[in-house]
């Protein structure tokens, strides 16, 4: 990475793993949860979230030393509605169907607390082109862990990977289910992303002993 | 009046915000290590959905929907004669919701203060939490895509999702109370337990959903049998809003 800075660069990889907004800061649930029953909205979430995030930041961090602290929640709020709407009205245009599934969940990226959390916590207090690699890098990790939820939760529940039949016919019986596999219906059902996602935390926090946290 | 009674228990139950479609958890997982404070945030909750579910409801049928200008010129029966007929800001309902909410916040706030100190007290921590709660731009959002027919049943909408979302906080809060006591392998201590047991109370409260056939008469008793057997999600995906909380509240 010539371009960016070893400082730099740990502003995008931190995210990722060890600083991941999701299993470690706590922070944009909602949306996670709630769309990931199958991969390609988690997808287009997480692109969407990235374009939020990456450009509220710079935004926010341009304005950072003209907004009174005091009204500075509703200028937040007033900066990501509007790149909201944008995302909503491209979703619209271009992806019809898509935006019909993801229903309510587009316009609560306003209140995704990552964004909010990241514009405090982070482009207040820094330049734009650092904001802006921290927004990116904190979207990132918020959509790796989307994938992964949605990836599983897709392949157990339905047997398919954007739609495709990647384990066989499960009427015709095909595939995997030539030998007696069944999917697992449960998977698709809302309970299952949150045990999904406590799995991952589980995981994580095995390998990672420092994330252990007192009871 | 049967028509409200419905929508309070469905919104409670059925369609509970955290359960089913997993608004709020960022303060619900970060507010309820103690029952005392989830109490207080799930007040706050309550009290702001009461407010901001109706409110946007007329912001939602005098300024936004296609047609809803129509009271500008006096046509507000006959949209069709206005000439502000065709005008849709529905594009704008993100940007006027989360104004009128994060003012409304305000104004609660000042107003708690000045009138009633021992709940400020109690709430007023809270209370700036609420803006960025996702649970009450959703509550707003939801009436909207639901096409909530009057102001009546909206503020029913508000109140009662918001004591759905204050028994779950609540309930949560209590087992981490008591969880403290239990030995919990160390790397699913705190949040990887919660999300766990959080799992665990949603498919408790799907099974809330035989309670009602989510107020759709056409839907016969036969029909809900049969949908409960195919796992459902993948239609609520697929189908358009409408039909989905109609199948999901079903199948749940």
């Amino acid at each position: 990475m010539g371009l960016l800075s070893k400082k730099d660069t740990k502003l995008i990889l931190d995210p990722l793993a060890d600083d991941n907004p999701i299993t470690i800061q706590v922070l944009g649930i909602c949306s996670a949860l709630a769309i990931t029953a199958q991969l390609k909205p988690s997808i287009v979430m997480a692109i969407s979230v990235i374009f939020v995030l990456g450009i509220g930041n710079v935004v926010i961090s341009l304005m950072r030393n003209i907004i009174p602290s005091k009204i500075r929640i509703i200028v937040q709020l007033i900066v990501v509605a509007t790149l909201v709407i944008i995302v909503d009205q491209v979703l619209k245009a271009f992806a019809y169907e898509l935006s019909k599934e993801l229903s309510v969940f587009i316009g609560l990226i306003i209140t995704n607390c990552i964004i909010m959390g990241r514009f405090e916590a982070f482009a207040l207090g820094n330049g734009p082109w650092r904001s802006f690699l921290d927004g990116v890098g904190n979207a990132l990790g918020y959509g790796v862990i989307l994938i992964i939820v949605g990836f599983f939760r897709e392949l157990l529940g339905s047997g398919t990977l954007f739609g495709f039949k990647v384990l066989g016919d499960s009427v015709e019986k095909t595939g995997l289910y030539a030998i007696g596999y069944e999917n697992n219906g449960f998977m698709v059902l809302p309970p299952m992303a949150l045990i999904v996602v406590g799995i991952i935390i589980w995981i994580q926090r095995s390998r990672n002993k420092a994330l252990i946290e007192e009871n | 009046m049967l028509e409200h009674i419905e929508l309070f228990f469905k919104s409670i139950f059925v369609d509970n915000m955290v359960f089913a479609y997993f608004l709020g958890m960022c303060s619900y997982l970060a507010v309820s290590k103690k029952v005392s404070t989830a109490v207080g945030l799930g007040a706050a909750v309550i009290f702001v959905l009461m407010v901001t579910v109706p409110l946007n409801w007329f912001l939602d049928q005098y300024i936004l929907q296609e047609g809803a200008l129509a009271w500008l010129d006096g046509n507000r029966e006959t949209p069709e004669l206005s000439k502000y007929a065709d005008y849709d800001l529905s594009f704008l309902s993100f940007i006027l919701f989360i104004a009128t909410i994060a003012t409304m916040v305000q104004l609660v706030e000042i107003i708690v203060e000045k009138f009633s100190p021992s709940l400020y007290n109690s709430l007023g921590i809270f209370l700036p939490l609420i803006a960025v709660n996702c649970a009450i731009l959703g509550g707003s959002l939801f009436m909207q895509s639901r096409e909530i027919e009057t102001a009546g049943l909206a503020l029913n909408y508000g109140i009662s999702s918001g004591i759905g979302w204050f028994i779950a906080i609540v309930a949560i809060a209590a087992i981490r109370e008591k969880i403290r006591y239990s030995n919990v392998p160390a790397p699913l201590r705190g949040l990887g337990i919660t999300f766990i047991i959080t799992g665990l109370m949603a498919s408790g409260f799907m099974s809330f959903g035989g309670m009602l056939t989510g107020g759709d008469e056409e839907t016969t008793k036969t029909d809900a049998v049969k949908t409960v057997e195919t796992p459902v999600e993948e239609n609520k995906i697929e189908s358009d809003n409408e039909t989905a909380q109609v199948v999901v509240s079903e199948n749940n």
